[in-house]
């Protein structure tokens, strides 16, 4: 109703809306709608078909592409999501001055430029003398997912109180017993949460990877960098748009689960830090 | 001092404080406290925000370590005892019940940690469930709850423990009037019927007075006085005291003393009496009804309070005498 009546007051507000949010979205629905053109040239309609999405999966360099991706994703995305819990719980305990400066720290990642963090792993990588590889992108997405996981965790965590686990612990639960039964089944929307981020990350990581991956490394975001420089195949469109799908469903999901089991006052604000 | 458990008068000694002291950041905050506490004893806690009354009940949980002194809960000593190894529960301010298990699970909960066999777990469910009327929403959420059901679901997973002692944190101070006053006589009676040491903590003087059999009136990490609530009322030791429970008139004369309103009687006639006045308001309560009379030459007002019997007609601004007995005047510390 409100807004209704905002909108009759002020009509240039609608039509600046309208500008943004085509400025944002065009460029995307470009990408899904020509990865529907029947024609190989992306300057002109032809009519629909699916034959892009096939030719992509017989092409044996996506697969792999995509299988690296996976790999890569899901298992830096199990080791961060563990590791950034942990570091979330561990930090909540902190008492000392220290406190401010770890969660200075862990928050780092999401503000240095990817670039550097990829020019500074890759020197890392050669000093240790390690080959690039799917074991160097695997640890540089760690880096920088162990962040995310921390901030929807450590959140979650703030919400909770620390009631519930005195009240287990009150009732004769252990420190573990408490964790396991308590705090775990409370914060896990947000570990789970965590996660689905990290992974959406991973999945979608074009720069840091670049430094750090090997010849035998190539991922999703990677392949379509270099196979773009010959010239953008309709393969690449329906390639772009699976990955958009993907990641926005999973962004969703990861934005219902923080929602849920939170009152209708707290709900609304996003806890992603983008 | 003996460690025995027995008081001396029959009863069973369940909680002893020896000279238990609190520092927070080398700020006390409860200062040298020596406190024993009765089996089936119902003690209260009493005083404004901030006086350290939760302080005192959080080291007797176990949830806050005494800077000095010594704990016992059934003449052993627990003070070094984490909250987990200790035979009493606590029932929280805002309920802290489990959001993600229903009624009975949260029920369950201790005795499932404590290993109790799962046929006496069934059976002690049933029964917490049925002293705090809960039968009908055993199987419900947390959230699907009103206040005053959380509140009974709180009460019930403490006592299906049975702990020796069940501590109580402000328990019906998110609740509404009507309600808190229904829950006050239920808690009564729980306690009655159950025979556990409660020690409940509130600011409510009223409330205070209703449910305990001891008050410990606190001010700023002092206890000012311990007492029945008949003690506490009508032989208050200290000025805090005397005008945190009910109303009081203060005289500062040789000494310092206080006289209850409804001890204090007015008359028309100004000869033979203690003191004169101007009635500057009368307050009618519907049971009884209250005069303010100012003083005449101090700068003082008193309060009487006059029941259903007295059918006078006092009108602003007249010339009374006021009275009372001198075994009314009861002298208190600062």
């Amino acid at each position: 109703m409100k807004t209704a009546q905002a909108s009759k007051r002020h009509p240039w507000l609608s039509i600046h809306s309208f500008l943004l949010m085509a400025f944002i979205y065009i460029p995307v629905l470009l990408i899904i709608v020509f990865s529907f053109n029947d024609s190989r040239m992306s300057t002109s309609w032809s009519g629909f078909t699916w034959k892009w999405y096939s030719t992509l999966f017989d092409n044996r360099t996506v697969m792999e592409a995509l299988s690296n991706s996976l790999t890569i994703a899901f298992t830096s995305t199990i080791i961060s999501t563990v590791l950034g819990t942990m570091a979330a719980l561990a930090i909540r305990k902190m008492q000392n001055r220290g406190k401010q400066g770890v969660i200075g720290l862990l928050y780092m990642p999401i503000v240095v430029p990817d670039i550097i963090m990829g020019l500074s792993l890759l020197i890392l990588f050669s000093q240790l003398k390690m080959d690039l590889g799917k074991m160097t992108v695997i640890i540089a997405h760690i880096t920088f997912s162990i962040s995310y996981v921390y901030v929807i965790v450590s959140s979650r965590l703030a919400n909770m109180g620390k009631q519930l686990e005195e009240a287990a612990n009150d009732l004769g639960a252990s420190s573990w017993q408490t964790f396991r039964f308590v705090t775990l089944p409370s914060i896990w929307p947000g570990v789970i949460a965590g996660a689905l981020i990290a992974f959406t990350l991973s999945i979608d990581d074009f720069m840091i990877s670049f430094f750090v991956s090997g010849p035998n490394s190539t991922t999703l975001p990677i392949y379509i960098y270099g196979s773009v420089k010959r010239g953008i195949s309709p393969e690449i469109n329906a390639l772009c748009t699976i990955m958009i799908v993907v990641s926005v469903m999973l962004i969703i999901l990861a934005q219902w689960l923080l929602g849920r089991g939170k009152s209708d006052k707290e709900k609304g604000g996003s806890l992603l830090p983008f | 001092m003996t460690l025995s458990t027995d008081n001396g008068k029959g009863l069973m000694l369940m909680i002893r404080l020896e000279n238990v002291e609190k520092h927070f950041a080398g700020q006390p905050v409860v200062h040298p406290l020596s406190l024993t506490i009765d089996e089936g004893e119902f003690l209260t806690l009493l005083g404004p925000s901030g006086c350290g009354k939760t302080t005192i009940l959080r080291m007797i949980a176990g949830f806050e370590q005494p800077t000095t002194g010594i704990i016992r809960l059934d003449g052993e000593d627990v003070t070094q005892l984490p909250p987990n190894k200790r035979n009493l529960n606590l029932v929280f301010q805002h309920y802290a019940l489990f959001p993600h298990m229903t009624v009975e699970q949260n029920i369950q909960f201790g005795l499932k940690m404590k290993k109790v066999p799962a046929k006496e777990q069934r059976e002690r469910i049933d029964e917490a469930i049925r002293l705090t009327q809960l039968t009908a929403l055993a199987k419900r959420y947390p959230h699907q709850l009103s206040g005053g059901q959380q509140q009974r679901v709180a009460i019930a997973r403490a006592i299906a423990n049975k702990p020796k002692v069940l501590l109580l944190d402000e328990p019906l101070g998110a609740l509404d009037l009507q309600l808190r006053k229904n829950l006050q006589a239920e808690l009564k009676q729980l306690q009655r019927s159950l025979g556990i040491t409660f020690v409940y903590v509130t600011h409510d003087q009223e409330e205070a007075m209703m449910m305990s059999d001891r008050i410990v009136i606190m001010n700023t990490g002092k206890v000012e006085q311990i007492g029945s609530p008949r003690d506490v009322y009508e032989r208050p030791e200290t000025l805090f005291a005397a005008t945190f429970i009910g109303e009081n008139n203060i005289f500062h004369e040789e000494r310092l003393f206080t006289v209850r309103p409804e001890k204090v009687r007015v008359t028309p006639e100004l000869a033979d009496t203690r003191k004169t006045g101007i009635i500057q308001d009368i307050v009618y309560l519907g049971n009884v009804h209250k005069l303010v009379i100012h003083l005449e030459n101090e700068p003082t007002s008193v309060t009487s309070v006059l029941d259903f019997t007295d059918q006078r007609d006092w009108s602003i601004g007249q010339k009374v005498g006021v009275h009372w007995n001198l075994q009314d005047e009861v002298t208190v510390g600062r």
